[in-house]
């Protein structure tokens, strides 16, 4: 039976359990891509500490954390086919690298260099969405777009990423709705971390689980635990699958509730203690995906002392290398502000670009700056 | 920055301070009143804009929302025509896209629309302005967008001082009010203000009616006007200026709507040149209006004019790009003796 008929009594989707053991059907990765999986979320984690401790120096900018949340978004991103794509939130920056966007540019995005909201040509990322759940409508409409350009038939499908909170704006509905309407090949995939900065999720719906709602669309929606890779994993790669290749009657589009922690703050500009109590933190530490996957492999013989070693060394300096390259990036230009508000420039912006050129040539740069 | 009566009072409050003391204030006397929001109970409103009030007023009449600002913001309005006084926060005013169909067709218009039969007597607070790296979709004042649209009335505080008296009467206010507060003024620990907004302001309760500007400083060379932020960077522009012996008039706008044009035009009578300093884009914005209105009212009384606002660009989210678009008190200071030359 596939996970996403799973009746939502049994509880969520579970292939590991906290201690690394086998409790449900191991997805077929090779040993290669096991130990890139596990690559990828010590690579995020990493990134992470040292992104946050950057920002405490004053070398960058705001910083949403992603730790904790390591096993949904590595082993989502990881069920992708390389033709489809990826619609995500300020917080998906581990689901990110694993599509090939280059760490230098998450830090230089962080830093406030516009240049990192460039995304690569090939990596089929969309822009983060900072207005919370705008990015679903898109998703839909991505997708939507596809299914126009091929008559109806898609080999391509587009999951889009966003947090519990979410599910309250009327973004969400009404992306999903359309989703069911036009049968689109999507995947939603909701980061439920438990809080939307200082409100839990209890306070946020008054729905038993977020993956319900997906009842009311008309499609399929799935609780899994979010917080165990291979369950991310194997629900992901199902209903891309679906999305792609439904069954007679199937409707494409499924809705993910994956249930996880953010460890750390909403932002660096944020202050957890107000709002939670260090036990619960601790509590789900002790869900940790990284140290639970690593369990599973050792056990499986993929992973010893040795190659652990050798990760956590490659991780340091392919984070260290991607530090060192954003920081001596030479700052933008202050006129390229003017260069992408309109595909092409119109006589007004250039107008204007013009004028403040002239502005900095007669008065000099620090004039400009205030603090 | 304050006249003597004010200095008398001898305790000084930030703005932020000043803002929940109104607040709490209307709600002690009146029991329709309440405060909705994201993040206004436990947080205390993430630009310090509820400190406290959870803890005086509890969670019935301080509430948190589920991210959905269709919805509460339109359960304000419902509310305000059931006869309450909701006071409801949209967190950053860039976020007013998701709900703008409530805020501009249903609480600016359901006066009108009923004939008069309903009034929306309600508040939204919401947090403005930029200068702390937050980028485009954070960093926006938007004063013109709201001041633009028919049926709500539109305020800026710039001093503690102003926030309480503006904060008070928009409560009490029979129409909707969008109370606009520049997070740089709040006096928040992360994000220092300028010395100016801080002022002494009175333990009891007074008002600040809508509609008429003050005069932070006058002068009569030259008038420069503005709001929010900016009414500091002018003043600071002002004291430089006034060491090259131009005597600057700053006029502080308080409130966009409705707006008061008769000050400044009295103003610009005795200087005869005009310098209208902005937060936000420069097209279509305050700048355009008041200057309009001047040349509309009095053309004969203008001599010189200039505008400093941001281009018509999104707000850079780079240190020293942002610090470009957004105009400074040597930016000022320029366009103020461009006019006087
Ligand atoms: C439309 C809109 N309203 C409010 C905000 C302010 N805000 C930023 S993040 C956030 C909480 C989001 O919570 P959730 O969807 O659970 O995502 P998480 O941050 O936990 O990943 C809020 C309210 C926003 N960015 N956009
Ligand atoms: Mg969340």
């Amino acid at each position: 039976m596939s996970t996403l008929e799973r009746d939502p009594d049994d509880g969520m989707v579970q292939v590991i359990d906290e201690e690394g053991g086998v409790v449900g059907d191991v997805p077929d990765l090779s040993e290669d891509e096991f130990v890139a999986m596990y690559r990828h979320m010590k690579l995020a984690r990493h990134f992470d500490e040292r992104a946050v401790s950057l920002q405490r120096q004053g070398r960058m900018g705001t910083y949403p954390p992603l730790s904790g949340q390591e096993g949904a978004q590595v082993g989502s991103a990881m069920a992708l086919a390389e033709d489809d794509w990826m619609v995500p939130s300020y917080r998906e920056h581990g689901a990110a690298m694993v599509r090939g966007l280059p760490l230098k540019e998450t830090l230089l995005y962080w830093m406030g260099d516009e240049r990192g909201s460039h995304i690569p040509e090939d990596a089929n990322i969309f822009t983060p969405a900072v207005p919370i759940a705008s990015q679903i409508p898109h998703a839909t409409g991505m997708a939507w777009a596809d299914k126009l350009k091929h008559d109806g038939e898609t080999d391509r499908a587009f999951i889009c990423y966003f947090g519990d909170g979410a599910t309250s704006e009327g973004d969400f509905h009404e992306g999903l709705n359309f989703a069911g309407v036009f049968d689109t090949p999507n995947v939603f995939f909701c980061n439920n971390n438990q809080w939307a900065i200082s409100v839990p999720r209890e306070r946020q719906t008054a729905s038993e689980t977020l993956a319900q709602k997906a009842v009311a669309y008309g499609f399929e929606g799935v609780q899994i635990d979010g917080m165990d890779p291979l369950a991310v994993y194997k629900a992901t790669a199902e209903a891309l699958e679906k999305a792609k290749n439904p069954d007679e009657g199937e409707r494409r589009p499924t809705l993910i509730e994956a249930v996880q922690y953010r460890f750390g703050a909403h932002t660096t500009a944020d202050d957890p203690s107000v709002y939670r109590e260090d036990d619960e933190v601790e509590q789900w530490k002790a869900k940790d995906p990284i140290p639970r996957l690593e369990r599973f492999l050792r056990g499986q013989g993929v992973l010893d002392d040795d190659r652990v070693a050798e990760v956590e060394e490659s991780v340091r300096e392919e984070v260290a290398d991607a530090i060192d390259a954003a920081e001596s990036t030479v700052r933008p230009d202050p006129e390229s502000m003017f260069e992408h508000v309109f595909a092409e420039q119109t006589p007004e912006i250039r107008r204007q670009a013009e004028e403040f050129a002239q502005l900095r040539e007669r008065h000099g740069d620090e004039a400009f700056v205030e603090e | 920055m304050s006249t003597p009566e004010q200095e008398a009072v001898g305790r000084t409050a930030t703005m932020s301070d000043a803002m929940v003391e109104a607040v709490a204030h209307e709600m002690r006397a009146d029991e329709e009143v309440f405060y909705m929001g994201e993040d206004v109970a436990d947080y205390g409103g993430i630009f310090d804009s509820t400190t406290g009030l959870l803890d005086e007023f509890g969670r019935d009449r301080v509430m948190d929302v589920p991210i959905s600002e269709t919805a509460y913001l339109g359960a304000a309005v419902g509310a305000a025509q059931a006869g309450m006084r909701p006071i409801a926060e949209l967190m950053f005013v860039d976020f007013f896209g998701v709900a703008m169909d409530q805020i501009y067709n249903q609480m600016a218009k359901n006066t009108y629309m009923s004939g008069g039969s309903f009034s929306v007597p309600m508040v939204l607070t919401t947090a403005v302005g930029g200068t702390y790296n937050d980028a485009a979709q954070h960093s926006q004042t938007l004063y013109g967008t709201f001041a633009h649209l028919p049926g709500m009335k539109v305020v800026a505080p710039s001093t503690a001082y102003d926030a309480k008296g503006l904060m008070h009467n928009a409560i009490r206010d029979d129409d909707p009010v969008v109370y606009m507060f520049h997070k740089r003024l709040m006096g928040i620990g992360w994000l220092p203000a300028p010395d100016g907004p801080k002022t002494p302001v009175p333990k009891e309760d007074y008002t600040i009616p809508f509609g008429k500007a003050d005069v932070k400083r006058e002068g009569d060379d030259v008038t420069v006007v503005t709001l929010g932020l900016h009414v500091h960077r002018a003043l600071e522009a002002a004291e430089m200026l006034a060491d090259e012996g131009i005597e600057t008039e700053v006029i502080d706008l308080r409130t966009l709507k409705p707006l008061d044009r008769e000050t400044v035009l009295e103003s610009v009578r005795k200087t005869g040149r005009l310098v209208v300093v902005d937060e936000d884009y420069r097209s279509y914005g305050v700048t355009g209006e008041i200057i309009s209105s001047v040349a509309e009212a009095d053309l004969d009384s203008l001599e010189a004019v200039e505008r400093v606002a941001v281009p018509d660009v999104p707000i850079p989210y780079s240190r020293p790009m942002e610090d470009a678009v957004i105009p400074g008190t040597d930016d000022v200071a320029e366009a103020v003796r461009s006019v006087g030359e």
